[in-house]
């Protein structure tokens, strides 16, 4: 996988001198042979340098890496089977969430992901990953069937926003939201939500209310899309970077305030440059939290899950 | 790109039309009315509620004055006034420090948050309930006002009364980022713990509510008002016309449109409201007119 975004120029260029001496093959000579291993290790150690201290853009560009793998790809790593339930049984069937019973580490879970298309033709079908108000109540279908078979679910979290159309409004958009924020709040399973990419405002959260929330290590989880944010806020989305900064949206930043669970380490680069690898650390970490949770007693598991938001936010009294 | 949640800044606002501030001008004598252009005579348009008399347009009325519709003479106490917001991000805009932007919209609204909450009776009948202010950050949600609409519910299950909540917001609030979002979490978490209780929960609707206060707690309700004309929305007109690239019809995104699309249950005038929600207080609260509790036979 090439490096090409623009703060990763310099990382191109290492890159192209190493496949261009990789190119020749058997007939390196043996200086040049040196150079390869010289231009690897000066790679390696530059990636690590600029990942390691990425800015709130960068990583915002990184979580919407273009072959950034997306809910599908980790399923397809991660499952040892998955079958795709479609519609809502009221309006229609939306494909920019796909949800369904899968078999994980032996047992059957219930999937509830966001998905992203790759091509123009897919990008169209799933709708920039941006939900209506029919694919929440897909999800919530699926979700109450996963509290009535006892299957634990789990959530891939990875939409820039949830789709504003007048259609959208008029099936109730906020409706749908708010009704899943409700629905999981109290199902009677264990949930547990990880954020691979984006997570864009009440679009992610619709599907997020979980026991643990987790986020892979450049993916993003904010109460607005960078650009939206600095439309309200500087009233010019050319601030997005500005406002990306501000909000503290990366992984790192939300683990060190703690609205967040766990940071799942990506590859060196970035999950687009090593699915398997991306997906393993994915996987440990579910069968983890899952174990975790699956042996706490449920009406433990709903105390627990009602104080974790109940306490979430920051707020002072005007006397101190 | 889309955002969901619009805070109109005072800027914004001016420059916008359909929330054009209800400023009066020559202190209180007269005013123009944004709809129908009438000029109102200030002392009539209060006394007819901050309502057009010619098209019905419902003027914002700020929290205390909304509470003051609503509620028994004197029946209302405030509660948790002290709670403020704090600056969990160190956020700035523009080099103003959020702390700042809070400070002076205290000053300017007179309140310490953009919701009062505190328990009140309507007809005679107790509840607990949260009213939303738009004048303080456009009725935007942070961790204070997740935390008092939370509080309010709670109220209602401690003193096992309903719980009534007037929403109107511009959505999130996007200098505490994703404490803010988190928020629409807890009060939905919060309604769903009243609803274990067995208690009603009204929700009115006014002019704007929008973004993550729609998609939380405001459509929530067991039943949901709206006053005529108000915005209601998840993404605000101004967002879908700029993302789908299309003129919204008249009308769009309005109570009407909700009621129509089946969102909601009533459109009210102002001057029936409080006569509506006691009606709604006698069918659904636990507590009957004599002030006795009702055994709760029909859950048996």
């Amino acid at each position: 996988m090439a490096y090409d975004l623009e703060f990763e120029r310099p990382l191109a260029e290492l890159e192209k001198k190493i496949t261009g001496l990789q190119r020749k093959g058997d007939r390196l000579k043996h200086d040049e042979h040196l150079q390869l291993q010289d231009a690897e290790r000066e790679l390696r150690r530059r990636t690590e340098e600029i990942y390691s201290r990425l800015t709130a853009w960068q990583t915002v560009l990184v979580a919407r890496h273009k072959d950034r793998p997306y809910s599908a790809d980790y399923i397809r790593l991660i499952c040892d089977d998955f079958f795709e339930l479609h519609g809502d049984r009221a309006f229609g069937d939306d494909h920019a969430i796909i949800t369904g019973p899968a078999k994980f580490d032996g047992q059957t879970v219930m999937l509830v992901c966001h998905q992203k298309g790759r091509d123009t033709k897919e990008k169209q079908l799933r709708n920039l990953g941006m939900p209506n108000p029919e694919g929440y109540r897909k999800a919530a279908r699926t979700m109450q069937q996963a509290e009535k078979f006892g299957y634990p679910v789990i959530c891939l979290i990875d939409t820039p926003a949830a789709f504003p159309g007048l259609g959208a409004e008029e099936r109730g958009q906020a409706q749908a939201i708010a009704a899943n924020l409700y629905l999981m709040s109290r199902l009677r399973v264990p949930i547990i939500a990880v954020v691979i990419g984006e997570g864009g405002s009440g679009g992610a959260l619709a599907i997020s209310i979980a026991d643990r929330i987790l986020m892979l290590e450049f993916s993003i989880y904010s109460v607005a899309p960078p650009e939206a944010a600095a439309n309200i806020l500087w009233r010019d989305t050319a601030f997005a970077p500005q406002a990306a900064e501000a909000m503290r949206i990366s992984a790192r930043e939300l683990k060190e305030i703690d609205l967040i669970d766990e940071l799942i380490v990506e590859p060196l680069g970035g999950a687009h440059h090593n699915y398997r690898a991306a997906a393993d650390n994915l996987k440990a970490a579910l069968i983890k939290q899952l174990a975790d949770l699956q042996q706490v007693p449920v009406d433990e598991l709903l105390a627990r899950r009602y104080q974790k938001f109940r306490n979430i936010g920051k707020f002072g009294r005007a006397s101190d | 790109m889309v955002k969901e949640a619009e805070v109109p800044s005072p800027a914004q606002t001016s420059s916008r039309n359909r929330s054009k501030p209800d400023k009066p001008f020559m202190g209180n004598l007269a005013l123009k009315c944004p709809k129908c252009k009438e000029m109102l005579v200030g002392r009539d348009w209060e006394k007819n509620l901050k309502v057009c008399p010619r098209c019905s347009f419902h003027f914002k009325l700020s929290a205390y004055e909304r509470i003051e519709l609503l509620t028994d003479a004197d029946s209302f106490v405030e509660l948790d006034s002290d709670i403020v917001s704090v600056d969990p991000l160190k956020f700035v805009v523009r080099s103003q420090v959020y702390t700042s932007k809070l400070r002076e919209e205290s000053e300017n609204v007179g309140l310490n948050e953009a919701v009062v909450i505190g328990h009140a009776t309507i007809e005679e009948l107790p509840l607990a309930l949260a009213v939303m202010d738009f004048n303080f950050i456009g009725g935007s949600m942070g961790s204070a006002v997740g935390e008092k609409i939370t509080l309010a519910i709670e109220l209602g299950i401690e003193k096992n009364i309903p719980v009534l909540i007037s929403s109107t917001s511009g959505g999130a609030r996007m200098q505490e980022g994703l404490y803010s979002l988190m928020q629409m979490a807890k009060t939905a978490a919060a309604l769903s713990k009243l609803a274990e209780a067995k208690l009603p929960y009204f929700s009115l609707l006014t002019d704007p509510t929008t973004g993550g206060v729609t998609a939380s707690f405001a459509l929530l309700g067991d039943v949901i008002l709206a006053e005529p004309g108000a915005l209601i929305c998840f993404a605000g007109p101004r967002v879908i016309e700029g993302f789908m690239h299309v003129k919204l019809p008249e009308g769009a995104v309005t109570s009407e449109f909700m009621l129509q699309h089946g969102m909601i249950d009533m459109v009210v005038h102002r001057r029936d409201l409080r006569q509506t929600l006691g009606r709604l207080l006698r069918f659904y609260a636990k507590v009957d007119v004599t002030g006795e509790t009702r055994i709760n036979q029909e859950t048996r």
